[in-house]
Order: C-alpha cells, then sequence, then structure tokens
C-alpha cells in the first residue's frame, strides 16, 4: 500500500497543453485555405426557387455559372429593373453566351468538355422568355448538360 | 527582489488554445460551403437544318401534354388543373401500363411533353419540373420497395440502372413558341 503511495504522492504530471494551439492553428488554416470565396461579385439579386426532387452537383470545377435576375439596388440607377444575365463579372446580353462558354471550354482539359455543366442560377420572379432565349443559345453552343439552381424546400 | 530570484515567470499559454479555437469557430461559421444543389436537365441538341420531324411516329396516346400560359395556369392533357395535383396526374399517367385508352401504353413508352410561354414565371416552371421529377422519383422508388424491398437511393448501380429502365425520364421540351401572347 505504502509503495502505491509514495508513487501517487507527487500527483500526476500536468499534461503540457503548449502544443495545442499549433494543433488548433493547423486547423485553422486548414479551414482558411480550403474554403473558396466567391469569386464574382453578383450584380444582380438572385433568390432561386425552392425545389424538393434536388440533386448536389459534383465536380465545381467544371460547372460555369449564368446568373439571371433584377440588377441589385446599387446598380438600377444605371441599368435599371429589367432582369439581365450576369457571366463572370459584368452584364451580359443573350447573344455572348456562346462566346462565354467557349472562353470555359479553352480553360478546360479536352476530356473534361462532355463532363461541363452550365448552371442556371436565375430568380424565381424572372420571366421564362429570358430563360428559354439562353437555353436556345447554349443549345446554339453545344452545352446541353444544365442546371437549374434551386433551393432545398417545400412548397 | 524575490521575483528576480526565480527567473521571469513562464506565460501561461493554455489560453492561446481558447484563442486559436475562437477564430476556427469563427471560420466555420461563416463560411458557407455552398452546395449547389439543382435540377439537372439534358438540353435536345439543335435540330440539323435537312432533318426533317419525326413526331409523327409517337402514339398520341404516350403524350402527356403540359403547357403553361403566361398567367402561370396549367393546361394537361386540354385541362386545367393545379399544380398540386400534377404529381398525381402525371403518376397515373407514366405507371398506366395500357389500362387506361386514353393514357400510356407503358413506362417506357411515356413522354411529357412540357411546353411554356416566355411569360411564364420561372418560379412555376421550376415547381412544374419539381413535380414532373417528383413523380418518376415517387414511382422508382415504390418500383424499387416491391422489388428489392429498399429505397431506391439504397440500391446499388446495376439495380438503380435497372428500375431507371423501366421508368425512363423522358420529358421533352417543345421548340419555343409563343401560347399565350406576348408579354
Amino acid at each position: 500500500m505504502s509503495k502505491f503511495k509514495k508513487n501517487g504522492s507527487k500527483g500526476m504530471p500536468a499534461i503540457s497543453t503548449a502544443s495545442l494551439p499549433d494543433i488548433v492553428f493547423m486547423l485553422l488554416f486548414f479551414f482558411m485555405v480550403t474554403t473558396v470565396m466567391r469569386e464574382t461579385t453578383l450584380f444582380v439579386s438572385v433568390v432561386t426557387p425552392k425545389a424538393t426532387e434536388i440533386k448536389k452537383m459534383e465536380k465545381k470545377s467544371l460547372v460555369s455559372y449564368i446568373y439571371i435576375g433584377a440588377p441589385v439596388k446599387r446598380m438600377q440607377t444605371s441599368y435599371g429593373t429589367a432582369a439581365r444575365i450576369q457571366l463572370n463579372d459584368a452584364f451580359a446580353e443573350v447573344g455572348e453566351i456562346q462566346e462565354f462558354i467557349a472562353t470555359e471550354r479553352e480553360a478546360k482539359d479536352e476530356k473534361e468538355i462532355p463532363y461541363m455543366t452550365t448552371s442556371i442560377k436565375a430568380d424565381e420572379t424572372v420571366k421564362m422568355g429570358i430563360i428559354t432565349d439562353v437555353k436556345q443559345e447554349l443549345r446554339k453552343a453545344n452545352a446541353l448538360k444544365i442546371n437549374y439552381s434551386t433551393r432545398k424546400g417545400e412548397y | 527582489m524575490a521575483s528576480k530570484r526565480r527567473g521571469l515567470p513562464e506565460i501561461n499559454a493554455g489560453s492561446m488554445a481558447d484563442i486559436a479555437f475562437l477564430l476556427l469557430i469563427f471560420f466555420l461559421v461563416t463560411t458557407t460551403m455552398d452546395v449547389d444543389t439543382g435540377i439537372s436537365r439534358k438540353l435536345p441538341p439543335m435540330p440539323e437544318a435537312d432533318q426533317p420531324e419525326d413526331d409523327s411516329q409517337i402514339n398520341a396516346r404516350n403524350i402527356y401534354v403540359v403547357l403553361i400560359n403566361s398567367n402561370n395556369q396549367l393546361l394537361v392533357e386540354g385541362e386545367l388543373m393545379d399544380v398540386s395535383q400534377l404529381r398525381e396526374g402525371a403518376k397515373r399517367f407514366i405507371n398506366n401500363n395500357g389500362v387506361r385508352q386514353d393514357l400510356s401504353e407503358n413506362p417506357e413508352k411515356a413522354i411529357i411533353s412540357l411546353q411554356n410561354d416566355r411569360g411564364t414565371a420561372y418560379k412555376t416552371y421550376i415547381r412544374v419540373q419539381n413535380e414532373l421529377a417528383a413523380a418518376y422519383n415517387e414511382l422508382r422508388n415504390e418500383s424499387a420497395l416491391t422489388k428489392h424491398g429498399e429505397r431506391f437511393i439504397d440500391l446499388n448501380k446495376s439495380q438503380q440502372k435497372e428500375i431507371k429502365k423501366l421508368f425512363p425520364q423522358k420529358i421533352s421540351e417543345a421548340e419555343p413558341k409563343n401560347i399565350g401572347g406576348d408579354s
């Protein structure tokens, strides 16, 4: 008994937590590096419609985005309130879509081109006319895989 | 004097972890992973100039015509219908298996034809697309449950393929037209 007591009288040595910050910082840096900030500033306000039968988009690097919606408040003075298309960082006309798809394709590997998807991020209030025009342009550009971006939600 | 004898006291680094955790949690919360979700569709290729249209081969009973006008009203098979009933209607049509004369012969032959006006709201269009996708998903699920006793998403690839073959999702969108006036 006394043998054990002697041993325990010193108490457990405190575990050094000095390296804990390092571990946490490592995690912190990991998150800071991996989280991609939104690359494009949106000039159009987009609230995607709700849907229940949704699928996750795979291979984000192969997705090109087309934003459609009314210009945001600060842009309304110069661009009005009618729904417009935004490609990358600027407003665009319907006719520029083919060119946009072509530049997107150039940046990718040839093997990846068939897997490229175009995501249409349109506001729920826009009319189908503009969407139909966009779809026709995509057909002409032979970018047939599309995705209507939606939020998850019940009606 | 006493402190000098002891030497500089060690700075307690224990709270450093707390600070780092605080930062970590801040980043975890603020960065939205922004998972992109949506309804995937495949557009038909542009028709070739010399290619004649060959819709005439499809029996009229195998086509389920869904029209959406600029007032966001639905005309399904010639009758006005509410969007909430579309799922049931589409399911009845697809899974008819030749029972009713005016509905499809079998799910493989069933085609849903969707046509919208330029004035249709995108929201309504997505709702309709969603309901049609839901109809197919429910049918596939029901078939998976009776055949394998599992939900469709829990099946393996080949089983899924088999059921997808039984219920191919054929949603055809007609070449754009102006049905219900300009807007």
